[in-house]
């Protein structure tokens, strides 16, 4: 969600079916997470060496920031974005000043007993939430760090968090498909939304599968978008294909589906809307790298981009132009939604 | 073929005589060639009086070294875990273990096992039967091994147990020492199935089926004795003996809180019921916890597939030890290969049978020990690397059975162990 940065121009140049490659940077170890910042002069990286790249939008020049023992994918920003908030698989959640040149974090928080896999800052930027395999999720003060509330309820693990653009709700979505819904005045639960298709027992393997990964909602607020997958016929093999399901945000009802033509092994990664309302997916997996688009009354993508390298994590700058992506090979991908200058 | 195994020839004999000497360490006799010699009733007596067993945890489909034994935490391959002490100073493991990291003193763990393989069959096949795959030439399951080495006279329970969520099936896993070795596999659900007498037959009648079965049998097999005649003979009384014996295979016998211990899923059940078999005196007990076949997602799965084994591990070596068991049982925890060092683009580790490793614990061994060492990328192994002709040799060393003796298959002398391999003798007590 974007909209403060949304301009008549900006949605007039959106042409998604133009996507094409604006940059790319390298790092020396696989990429897993990235998100921008809002104030548009960084994009943040995560890798398998444990670290956090800080690369400047103008110039491509990176500092590496160390403060975590394991992968980290979250990140969030404060509404400034003079600071960045991580949360990773070590269950730490760290502060870091964007305006210093400290490659420490400013704070770090013992925040989950094992992996805290998602984070979100509340659009007041006030509240931290993260996401644990503990089952839990935790609400942190973004000044001081200190616990708020803790929400208990999922009985699988949690895969990703999403604070409504109100900021009165926030959505926790878990493996077996479940969508818990907490009001954020007082921290109760307001409703279990299902999205039962992005879940898998496979029996033969003995494993669930699935979850989940992703969520965003439409700009009228009324469709949630969980993204993840399905099919799931060889987990093992990461044979599944990428699913979002569309549910009714007030009542839970599932309104459609997506899915992805010709993508035989895929995870959607990361979903957002853009501006004109198409659906963007990320999608990684066996099949490759691929930016995926649908509209709102299609079932299936009306425009998919290949990317170099599989996919990770993907996101969508503050300028609604550019998207980011997060590569296995180190590469960190920057591509513009637009026609070719 | 007819082998003649069961012939009851004095050759036979007098082999069967040499190994169970062999078993009480009894030197060999000048002019039996390699065979050790039988020296006395004695000596059996006491090797059934300190009848070992084992217990093997297999991990099916290749766990990962790195998310179990043999973390690298920090490297590039090391993956998002971390390592953690165990109750043996300066032995780390991966986190998704803190419950069986407290009884690294009750364990030892081989860091270095190469098999050269990375199919899942043929390197499952090294590890089980402790030799190559062969076209020309089959080797028994170690359950087989154990059953045939540790076999008491009076025995008619099977030595050779598979715990597994099917049950009632034979395996075909015995190779030279005939199909009696063969595993059997019972499930957990229900107890032993098909073991109540069918309704109307009364146990009075079914003993006089049964003896006149018995009857039956012993005026055929005075004239056309055979090794399928024995074994066929051997089911029915084996199949009786089950039979009467069905509340062993029941863990709803077991009280709730240890049921609760070894945790609520078929790995827990599994492994209830493997010790209520080697508290029984069963030989060789296997359990089979699927999958760790993670060519995708290898972290998610292993956390789940962990959180079974770790519990059910943990609760095992606990109530082996609390029952004194674990003084006579050998514990295995086996897998047929590790998985790549290099992490693939999706979250997944391919094959690795070039340095993986395993866990052992119980009798025999030299706890806390810890044997080999890759490197710190995970990809050579830098010390003391073992085969599964070496493993084998370790095993039965563990529990007191000479490796280098033979079998006298129908007069032909089939060394126990693959005779290429030797102990690590610095794993053994």
């Amino acid at each position: 969600m974007n909209e403060e940065s949304q301009t008549e121009d900006e949605t007039a140049k959106l042409d998604f079916k133009s996507v094409h490659i604006d940059k790319e940077w390298k790092h020396d170890a696989p990429l897993i997470g990235c998100r921008f910042d809002p104030s548009g002069r960084f994009v943040f990286s995560t890798s398998m060496d444990q670290n956090l790249q800080r690369w400047n939008l103008e110039d491509g020049q990176k500092v590496a920031l160390s403060g975590h023992e394991s992968w980290l994918r979250a990140i969030g920003f404060s509404k400034d974005g003079n600071r960045a908030f991580t949360a990773g698989y070590d269950g730490r959640l760290c502060f870091w000043d964007n305006e210093s040149q400290s490659t420490e974090p400013l704070k770090t928080i013992d925040a989950h007993h094992g992996w805290v896999r998602w984070l979100s800052v509340s659009p007041d930027g006030n509240l931290i939430a993260t996401a644990g395999n503990d089952l839990v999720v935790r609400i942190w003060n973004s000044n001081s760090g200190d616990l708020v509330h803790e929400l208990k309820g999922h009985q699988k693990h949690i895969y990703s968090l999403f604070f409504h653009p109100t900021g009165d709700f926030l959505a926790s979505g878990d493996l077996e498909g479940k969508i818990h819904i907490w009001e954020t005045n007082q921290f109760g639960k307001a409703r279990t939304l299902e999205a039962k298709a992005l879940h898998t027992y496979h029996t033969g393997q003995q494993v669930d599968y699935g979850g989940v990964r992703c969520m965003d909602l439409s700009k009228d607020g009324t469709e949630l978008a969980c993204g993840g997958l399905h099919k799931g016929t060889n987990p093992f093999a990461g044979v599944q294909e990428p699913l979002v399901v569309v549910l009714h945000w007030q009542t839970g009802d599932e309104i459609r589906t997506h899915e992805a033509t010709q993508i035989t092994h895929g995870i959607l990664w990361r979903l957002h809307y853009l501006q004109d309302g198409t659906l963007m997916g990320a999608s990684g997996g066996g099949t490759g790298g691929f930016l995926v688009f649908w509209g709102k009354e299609e079932k299936t993508d009306v425009h998919k981009f290949k990317l170099p390298n599989t996919v990770l994590d993907m996101d969508y700058a503050p300028d609604s132009l550019t998207v980011a992506a997060a590569h296995h090979d180190g590469r960190l991908t920057l591509s513009r939604l637009t026609e070719k200058a | 073929m007819k082998a003649k195994y069961a012939c009851q020839s004095l050759s036979h004999t007098i082999a069967r005589r040499d190994f169970l000497g062999a078993l009480g360490g009894a030197g060999a006799i000048a002019g039996m060639n390699t065979i050790p010699a039988f020296q006395s009733q004695l000596l059996a007596a006491q090797v059934a009086a300190k009848k070992k067993r084992v217990l093997t945890v297999f991990l099916s489909g290749g766990a990962s070294q790195l998310e179990t034994w043999d973390p690298k935490p920090g490297t590039l391959n090391g993956g998002p875990f971390r390592a953690i002490p165990t109750s043996v100073p300066g032995v780390h493991i991966s986190e998704l273990l803190p419950l069986s990291a407290q009884h690294m003193h009750r364990m030892a763990l081989i860091r270095s096992v190469n098999t050269a393989e990375s199919d899942h069959g043929r390197s499952r096949y090294r590890i089980e039967r402790g030799h190559k795959k062969s076209p020309t030439a089959d080797y028994p399951h170690l359950g087989a091994l154990v059953a045939k080495t540790t076999e008491l006279d009076k025995s008619t329970l099977p030595g050779h147990i598979h715990v597994s969520s099917g049950s009632g099936s034979r395996g075909s896993n015995a190779a030279y020492l005939g199909p009696k070795y063969s595993s059997i596999a019972v499930g957990t659900s229900g107890g032993l199935r098909n073991s109540q007498l069918p309704g109307g037959m009364t146990a009075t009648l079914n003993d006089s089926r049964q003896s006149f079965r018995r009857m039956a049998n012993e005026q055929f097999l005075q004239r056309r004795r055979t090794a399928e005649t024995d074994a066929y003979l051997q089911s029915f009384e084996q199949a009786e003996q089950l039979m009467q014996e069905r509340d062993l295979f029941d863990v709803s016998k077991e009280p709730s809180k240890l049921l609760e211990e070894y945790g609520d899923h078929d790995l827990g059940k599994q492994c209830l019921l493997a010790r209520r078999l080697v508290e029984h005196g069963i030989s060789y007990v296997q359990v089979s916890h699927s999958n760790y076949d993670t060519h995708a997602e290898n972290f998610n799965f292993h956390i789940e597939q962990l959180g079974e084994f770790d519990q059910a591990f943990s609760a095992l070596i606990t109530d082996l030890d609390r029952r004194g068991l674990l003084e006579s049982t050998l514990v295995l925890v086996l897998t047929e290969f590790g998985r790549t060092p290099k992490i693939n683009n999706r979250y997944g580790r391919d094959h690795w049978g070039r340095g993986f490793s395993i866990a052992m614990a119980g009798c025999g061994l030299q706890h806390g020990g810890v044997i080999g060492a890759m490197s710190d990328d995970g990809m050579q192994i830098k010390d003391r690397e073992v085969n599964q002709a070496d493993l084998f040799h370790t095993y039965l060393e563990a529990l007191g059975i000479d490796p280098t003796a033979e079998f006298d298959i129908g007069g032909r002398m089939i060394p126990i162990a693959d005779p290429t391999g030797e102990a690590i003798e610095e794993l053994l007590a």
